[in-house]
């Protein structure tokens, strides 16, 4: 399709800033008077403070004020949040330990954020944190998630066994009586690996405060900038909503780590006021962004699946341990229960799930959602779990799926979701095409030809996005609703400014909001323009998480968009004297039926600001509408990955020789963006499979991945190109027909490539991250086992 | 102080800085283009390359005072006279960004592999040209592309 | 980072002057090394005396020996025709040190007289039989590279060129650290003139060292088949995230028989 309007690759709007070098990052911007700050954190994972000695810091040149815990209790500022209620299994609410945004007493993790100084100059507020005497008495500490219930290490007060709640989801007897049927069960134990997020702007911050105007602005790098004024607001308790303003401008990349609220920003904007209301920057260094950005996954799994004679799955039972780090961030607590247990059903029809959910403590960084959230570890459960069964019943992997997928819609599944729509065979037939699964068997012989060990490894994933209808999610102990806010507003000139709550890190919603509206009203892609990220400017906003801005986000603009039409055709009838009933509306121009009146969209703009041809009591001048869009349900896309990896056995190096994706996200607003979202996530996904680990050191607690000289981001040659395809099922909950891609290329990928990789070495198990080292080790295993 | 002069997009500049002032810092805070990127302390990252006497460095690495009397070139400088420079146009073109952080250092680095390697590139060639550069949002296919079509057009 | 005092002395006896009056003084080469080290406070050194003033940078290749000045980059040899075509395997080695941007900035004397443990260049010198010009001295690879991060250089001494006799084939294969891409294990071996083998391996330990066995094997016969009964033995081999000892051993095997295949 060619054009600007909906399904075609519209090349995008916001590019010619980023290309030549006039993006505005938040360390981009300079205020008058700008100060700077550093932060103290802590050396220990674990430590009592016995003191805090400020004197010779704030004697340093340049330096305006030193300021710790002591000042945020004076301030009476209040501590970090976490904004869903996790009830466990018995009852008792979930035990959050207090989260300061500088350290009352104690710190839990390398890099807690103890004291923050600020100078003319960022070297001179670095400087004097250097010389911030802070007496530590070292306390215990664990950093395995394993481990967090039987060590002695505690790390809050209000967790004696560090565990913050014990949850369940699904049948425990019935599904025990499904194992206990079971003709074959299949059991794993699963780690899913500790990730850091890494986007590649750091975090960065910009608080001032206006003496004059006795109100706050914020300067932040975040997904979701009226989220933070909330919670500022409301549970710091800084200021009421309308004296702060929140700016989140040019966000370079977040994959979740931007979602949460963080002390560094909270501290700039309340420090502010204390140097006299002049600006505060910080900027992280990468090294601070590896310490003290939340981290992701970090799951410890036992799982089973039972099957019956026939290959059919009949149940499925998890247990899984998730690490929380050291305090529950923002939205940390649902992802390993709601937007992980949720999708422990995949594509499959499986009678009965139980699952339950340890959330624990452990000395270090918080663990929050990032790129899938929950989904990337259930999918991995799930079609690791699959592919083995398969493998022990001797089926063929795609044809054991097959067999057991959903086929009829909508279906509920024993976890909460109801999947609306669906072909999961038609996906998986399209990427066996496209991978030609038939010519394997020669490939692999071609590579053992070549010393190397040729392995094919499926995944079919399905998640849930498009987050989510709000009254459901506040049943289950959301603290807020997510639905997301629009407004259309047309300029008389016949122009478009949308205002959304969404917020682009580089999904490109300047272009594919723009073709929404281009195509609707039939106005000149280029005459549209989107307005976010700023809290002044936009009515209120959610954010872009959970691959919901489409979805959700587009959702809200397409029902502003019918009161704008709505209200044109009135405008439109009243100048054209003809009844509404009978005005059209169609590729921008309104035409009144049975006559060869008409009016183009501009001039019905024009009418409607001049108001000279209509009954100002009986139609309101100006052509500008809002809503608010509460989503009917999840939206689930699904698809399928196949990959192909070839293995040096001499050197465990894992290339990957070829890598399918089908995905079916209903219809494509623009395709070319589409498949940018996929590409990116699946390299995330590889990322973890093959190369990245977070890896805190045992008996130190320290950080052993904190920088890029030891933490592998996979880079350009580490990746091949790969085989894209879609599939369209329409999603029946909106008006696009539309599922969220921006996560599922890290959710289906994983597995995909340790199917691979296990298949290659004829093994059941092996670790992410399957470094060469992992590999190598496994291939000695082999041949011991061999001689 | 020392005193440095350079030529920077083909303007003469002149700013006193302190011996550890880096060439990214200078650029940033002095020159006030704030197109160089700055994404890590290790010089991994790739975020900050500028061209420096016509070749790509790191300006995270490299002193300013070092570059005295230096013909520096930052993505501000790339497009002449209005025009787009093929690569900035290719990167557009192929979708080779997404959140636009990496840009900047992933075009002066693919700009700078053209004037190594020519202008018929190959995949692999590209791939491991990037070896300095880490984009997070891309997967890198599109700025393969990009590149390699990029380049034909220079 | 912490200020210091900047210096870009024209000559190598002004250089020395200035190291010598420093309180804590630091030659710099390209700086890619050296600056991030600064960056992250771990040297802080009151002055920086930057060696590019210096403009010692170019080769020149005689009938048994190729002379590469001090501050030449890896860039520029990698493509520089003669040593291309008198030593292949040291011109490969430069074209995969770091990446393009380190390559345009590193000097073949930043790197040695640095001599990180994972540098590649350590090997090249160590199994080429190089010898290390400096403004003092000639000091033989053999005796230059004391351990880790350390060397015989004094603490004002200048590498101002280094000589590397042309042999009759050599090669290097590298086994990069994933995340940083320097060498894990790097493996660069030699058969010289007289049909003697040299085999220097990087990475693998705390500091460049040579392999004795392996030695003997190739001078017999520089053929990958002449290694198949050496196992080289992990002790006193590093051990981290990225691999075990046992692992860098094996490697060590690996890449000695992947730079045997390259060797030209």
């Amino acid at each position: 399709m060619t054009g600007t309007g909906v399904g075609a690759s519209v090349k995008r709007k916001e590019d010619q800033r980023f290309i030549t070098g006039k993006g505005q990052y938040t360390d981009d911007i300079n205020l008058k008077d700008q100060t700077y700050a550093y932060f103290v954190r802590s050396p220990h994972a674990h430590a009592t403070i016995k003191s805090i000695n400020t004197k010779k810091a704030a004697a340093m040149p340049g330096v305006l004020g030193v300021f710790t815990g002591e000042h945020v209790k004076e301030d009476k500022i209040g501590g970090l949040i976490c904004g869903w209620a996790i009830t466990s299994k018995d009852g008792s609410g979930m035990k959050a330990g207090p989260h300061p945004i500088l350290a009352d007493g104690k710190v839990r993790y390398v890099g807690d954020h103890v004291a923050v100084v600020v100078a003319e100059t960022k070297e001179q507020a670095k400087a004097a944190a250097a010389l911030v005497d802070v007496k530590y008495a070292p306390l215990a500490h664990n950093v395995d998630a394993a481990k967090a219930m039987s060590t002695k290490a505690q790390v809050h007060d209000v967790a004696a066994d560090n565990r913050v709640y014990n949850w369940s989801i699904g049948d425990e007897g019935n599904t025990a009586a499904a194992f206990k049927n079971a003709a074959h069960v299949t059991k794993l134990d699963i780690v899913n690996n500790r990730l850091i997020p890494n986007a590649m702007e750091p975090r960065a911050a910009i608080g001032s405060y206006d003496t004059g105007m006795e109100a706050y602005t914020l300067y932040t790098t975040s997904q979701n900038p009226h989220v933070a004024r909330l919670v500022i607001s409301a549970f710091h308790g800084l200021c009421p909503e309308h004296k702060l303003r929140v700016i989140a401008p040019d966000v370079g990349g977040g994959f979740g780590s931007k979602i949460f609220i963080y002390a560094e920003e909270v501290v700039c904007v309340w420090v502010s006021k204390r140097v006299g209301g002049r600006p505060v920057k910080w900027t992280a260094e990468r090294t601070e962004s590896f310490l003290a950005d939340a981290h992701g996954r970090d799951h410890v799994t036992k799982a089973e699946l039972a099957t019956d004679s026939s290959g059919r799955i009949t149940g499925l039972r998890v247990h899984t341990t998730a690490s929380m780090g050291a305090y529950l961030s923002t939205f940390s607590s649902c992802v390993p229960t709601y937007l992980y247990a949720t999708l422990l059903s995949g594509q499959y029809n499986i009678p009965n799930i139980y699952a339950e959910v340890d959330a624990v403590y452990t000395n270090t960084a918080p663990v929050d959602a990032y790129r899938g959230a929950g989904r990337p570890e259930a999918t991995y459960v799930v079609e690791r779990l699959v592919e083995t069964a398969a493998r022990e019943l001797k089926m063929d992997p795609a044809e054991f799926r097959r067999k057991n997928f959903v086929t009829q819609f909508p279906h509920q599944t024993p976890v909460i979701m109801c999947y609306d729509a669906g072909d999961y065979d038609a996906s998986l037939v399209k990427a066996q095409e496209m991978a030609d699964v038939k010519g394997f068997a020669a490939r692999k012989a071609a590579s053992a030809k070549n010393g190397k060990l040729r392995g094919l490894g499926y995944s079919a994933y399905i998640e849930a996005c498009g987050i989510a209808p709000s009254a459901a999610i506040g049943s289950l102990g959301a603290g807020v609703g997510l639905w997301e806010s629009a407004e259309v507003r047309v300029n008389p000139v016949g122009s478009v400014e949308i205002l959304t709550g969404s917020h682009s890190h580089g999904q490109g919603h300047e272009t594919t909001f723009a073709q929404l509206v281009s195509d609707r009203l039939g106005v000149d892609f280029n005459n549209v323009s989107v307005v976010h990220g700023d809290t002044d400017k936009v009515q209120f906003g959610m954010g872009t998480y959970g691959s919901r801005s489409g979805a959700v986000g587009m959702h809200a603009i397409s029902k502003a968009l019918d009161k704008i039409e709505a209200k044109a055709k009135k405008v439109a009838a009243a100048v054209m004297e003809a009844s509404t009933d009978d005005v059209e509306f169609k590729n921008g121009t309104f035409t009144v039926k049975g006559t060869d009146k008409k009016m183009a969209f501009g001039e019905v703009a024009l009418a409607a600001y001049v108001a000279h041809k209509f009954n100002s009591a009986e139609i309101e001048p100006g052509l500008k509408e809002s809503a608010f869009h509460d989503p009917a349900n999840f939206v689930f896309p699904a698809g399928v990955h196949i990959c192909e990896v070839e293995i040096d056995p001499d050197t465990g190096v894992t290339e990957i020789a070829n890598y399918t994706c089908v995905d079916d996200f209903g219809n494509l607003i623009n395709p070319m963006i589409v498949e940018g979202q996929v590409q990116g996530g699946i390299v995330q996904g590889i990322g973890q499979a093959l190369a990245e680990g977070c890896v805190y050191d045992e008996s130190s607690g320290q950080l052993l991945t904190g920088s890029y000289m030891d933490y592998r981001m996979p880079r350009a040659a580490d990746v091949p190109s790969f085989n894209l395809g879609f599939t369209c099922t329409p999603c029946p909950t909106n008006p696009m027909g539309m599922k969220g891609c921006g996560e599922a290329g890290a959710i289906g990928s994983p597995p995909a490539v340790i199917n691979a990789v296990t298949d290659a070495l004829g093994i059941r198990e092996i670790a992410m991250p399957a470094t060469p080292q992992v590999v190598w080790n496994a291939v000695q295993g082999l041949k011991k086992a061999a001689e | 102080m020392p005193t440095v002069s350079m030529t920077v997009n083909g303007k003469a500049v002149k700013g006193e800085v302190e011996g550890r002032t880096l060439l990214v810092e200078f650029i940033r805070e002095h020159l006030g283009l704030t197109g160089t990127h700055v994404g890590c302390d290790t010089s991994q990252c790739g975020a900050c390359v500028v061209h420096v006497d016509g070749k790509a460095v790191k300006s995270c690495s490299t002193l300013a005072a070092a570059c005295d009397g230096a013909a520096v070139t930052t993505i501000e400088g790339l497009a002449k006279d209005g025009k787009l420079h093929p690569m900035q146009e290719s990167f557009r073109e192929h979708h080779g960004l997404q959140c636009g952080f990496c840009t900047p250092g992933m075009i002066m680095s693919a700009v700078d592999l053209v004037k190594r390697e020519g202008k018929k590139l190959d995949e692999d060639t590209i791939r491991h040209g990037l070896e300095g550069n880490i984009c997070r949002c891309t997967g890198y296919q599109n700025i393969v592309k990009a590149v390699q079509a990029g380049a034909e057009k220079m | 980072m912490e200020n210091f005092n900047y210096h870009r002395p024209s000559k190598v006896a002004d250089a020395v002057k200035l190291m010598k009056k420093a309180k804590d003084g630091k030659y710099l080469a390209g700086g890619h090394t050296l600056v991030p080290t600064m960056k992250q406070g771990l040297a802080t050194p009151t002055d920086i005396i930057d060696l590019s003033g210096l403009k010692n940078a170019g080769v020149k290749v005689g009938a048994k020996s190729v002379v590469i000045q001090a501050g030449t980059t890896h860039a520029a040899v990698a493509a520089d025709k003669g040593v291309r075509k008198a030593i292949p395997g040291l011109a490969a080695l430069a074209g995969g040190i770091g990446d393009p941007h380190v390559r345009h900035k590193g000097t073949i004397g930043g790197s040695l007289a640095n001599n990180d443990p994972a540098a590649d260049y350590p090997a090249a010198c160590l199994a080429l039989g190089a010898t290390i010009h400096t403004n003092a001295r000639k000091i033989p690879a053999d005796k230059y590279f004391t351990g880790l991060f350390s060397t015989a250089l004094k603490d004002d001494e200048i590498i101002t060129a280094v000589e590397f006799p042309i042999p009759k084939k050599s090669g290097y294969a590298k086994f990069p650290n994933p995340a940083s891409l320097y060498a894990m294990v790097g493996v660069y071996v030699v058969q010289d003139g007289k049909g003697a083998a040299r085999v220097a391996v990087t990475g693998a330990g705390p500091g460049v060292f040579r392999q004795a066995d392996m030695e003997v094997a190739l001078s017999k016969s520089f053929k990958a088949d002449a290694l198949a009964g050496i196992a080289v033995k992990p002790r006193g081999l590093n051990s981290d995230i990225h691999g075990s000892a046992a692992y860098r051993a094996h490697l060590i095997s690996v890449m000695a028989r992947r730079a045997l295949a390259a060797a030209k």
